[in-house]
């Protein structure tokens, strides 16, 4: 039996990936990290800043995301995320432009403290891709 | 009758003009293709956020105490209603197809007693409206600078429409855009974003979720979300639109004026073959008298 689904990720410009043979993807959930394989129940979860990672046949490809949405159903797994970048794409140049935001962002004072948690976390995750 | 002269230089004008139209007819003509191809690719997103909600909303139990953002405030006396155009004019009936159909709705509300308020996305719905709704325009957005449409401009009028929300300025919100089907047809739309019309949500509800966190929570992050998703929807539509309707209005003008061109042509040559056979005429006449 094939253990492989189909994953789609997509922003408000296009479609950013369409794979089938996806076998594992790991998504930086809201209330932590969680793996998705085949048959998985339907789910509908957040996504806070972190790394998506998918694991498929044809090679494993990593992506940062600021934030999203995530919906599994019938072995497809649909990803809505308005910031999304390759992590193999992400030069350091991009890397520091998207890191001197999170951090301008984390540093302002009147921000509620969902909204300083999850810059923190852009904050983090953008470290510790070097 | 107009002299050789005249005529002469209203040919050259219609020509410059010929020559204008067909330049901005080219220009949109590319720019309408991407245009399109961004609106495309931006309907599966939107799809997809408004799946979600769907099977989101089917899922909460608890009516009553629903996201006001979904259910509404159980009001109907403020109406916002939201018009976006576009930032330039000659681009055919564009602009005032939603101008028209904003129009009528606005007297709708009006007659029932209702109050109205306006947002204008654009400058040209903005120097449309402000004549007879001047009063009523509680907002003018247009985003001159940016040259396509972009998620970051459609989440700054989300956002401004999630506050009045919250401050209760309003009870129903209805986005008026052109939807885009080809090159010559653009149909005017009015939908309703707040409460979220949702009456085609009856097919396979029994579809049940695992939410994490729980479905309140995802909905109140999800609701403002949508709301942007709309109105990025609705501008991707509008821009391919804007282009399209350009596109076929310029090729119109180019059409006219190279007609007018044609008829300006003949009576030219007519009163040039007229002066020269009355120069024959005197001096045959002339010829023979001696």
């Amino acid at each position: 039996m094939s253990e492989e689904f189909k994953i789609e990720i997509v922003n408000p410009e296009k479609s950013f990936l369409v794979k089938e043979d996806v076998l594992e993807v790991v998504v930086p959930a809201f209330e932590g990290e969680m793996g998705i394989l085949k048959d998985h129940i339907s789910i509908i979860s957040f996504l806070k800043p972190g790394i998506i990672k998918v694991f498929s046949k044809s090679g494993d490809e990593n992506y940062y995301v600021e934030d999203g949405i995530i919906e599994f159903k019938n072995n497809n797994l649909s990803i809505l995320t308005s910031a999304i970048f390759s992590v193999t794409d992400l030069d350091k140049s991009k890397q520091g432009d998207l890191l001197k935001k999170a951090e301008a962002e984390a540093s302002k004072s009147e921000i509620s403290d969902q909204a300083k948690y999850l810059a923190d976390q852009k904050v983090e995750v953008l470290r510790s891709i070097n | 009758m107009a002299s050789l002269d005249d005529l002469k230089k209203r040919i050259a004008s219609v020509k410059s003009t010929q020559k204008i139209t067909k330049a901005m007819k080219m220009v949109a003509a590319a720019k309408l293709r991407r245009a399109q191809e961004s609106a495309e690719r931006g309907r599966p997103y939107s799809e997809k956020m408004n799946n979600i909600i769907l099977n989101l909303s089917n899922g909460v139990s608890d009516k009553e105490n629903a996201p006001k953002l979904l259910s509404g405030t159980g009001e109907n006396k403020i109406h916002l209603c939201v018009v976006m155009t576009s930032d330039r004019g000659l681009c055919g009936g564009f602009n005032s197809n939603i101008i028209k159909k904003a129009k009528s709705y606005f007297s709708k509300i009006l007659d029932e007693g209702k109050q109205l308020k306006i947002i204008t996305v654009g400058s040209k719905g903005n120097d449309q409206l402000k004549r007879v709704y001047g009063g009523k325009i509680i907002e003018n957005i247009s985003f001159k600078e940016s040259k396509n449409a972009n998620y970051f401009d459609a989440d700054k009028v989300g956002r401004i429409i999630i506050e009045k929300f919250e401050a209760g300025e309003f009870d129903i919100c209805t986005i008026f855009y052109n939807q885009f089907k080809n090159v010559i047809t653009q149909i005017p739309q009015a939908q309703q974003i707040i409460p979220l019309n949702n009456e085609e949500d009856h097919n396979n509800s029994d579809e049940s979720y695992e939410f994490e966190p729980d479905e309140d929570e995802i909905l109140s992050n999800l609701l403002p979300k949508n709301i942007s998703t709309q109105i990025f929807k609705a501008m991707l539509e509008n821009s391919a639109s804007e282009q399209g309707s350009r596109m076929s209005a310029m090729d119109n003008a180019t059409r006219n004026a190279g007609e007018m061109v044609d008829k300006l042509t003949i009576e030219y040559n007519r009163s040039r073959q007229a002066a020269i056979t009355k120069e024959l005429i005197e001096i045959i006449s002339g010829a023979e008298s001696l």
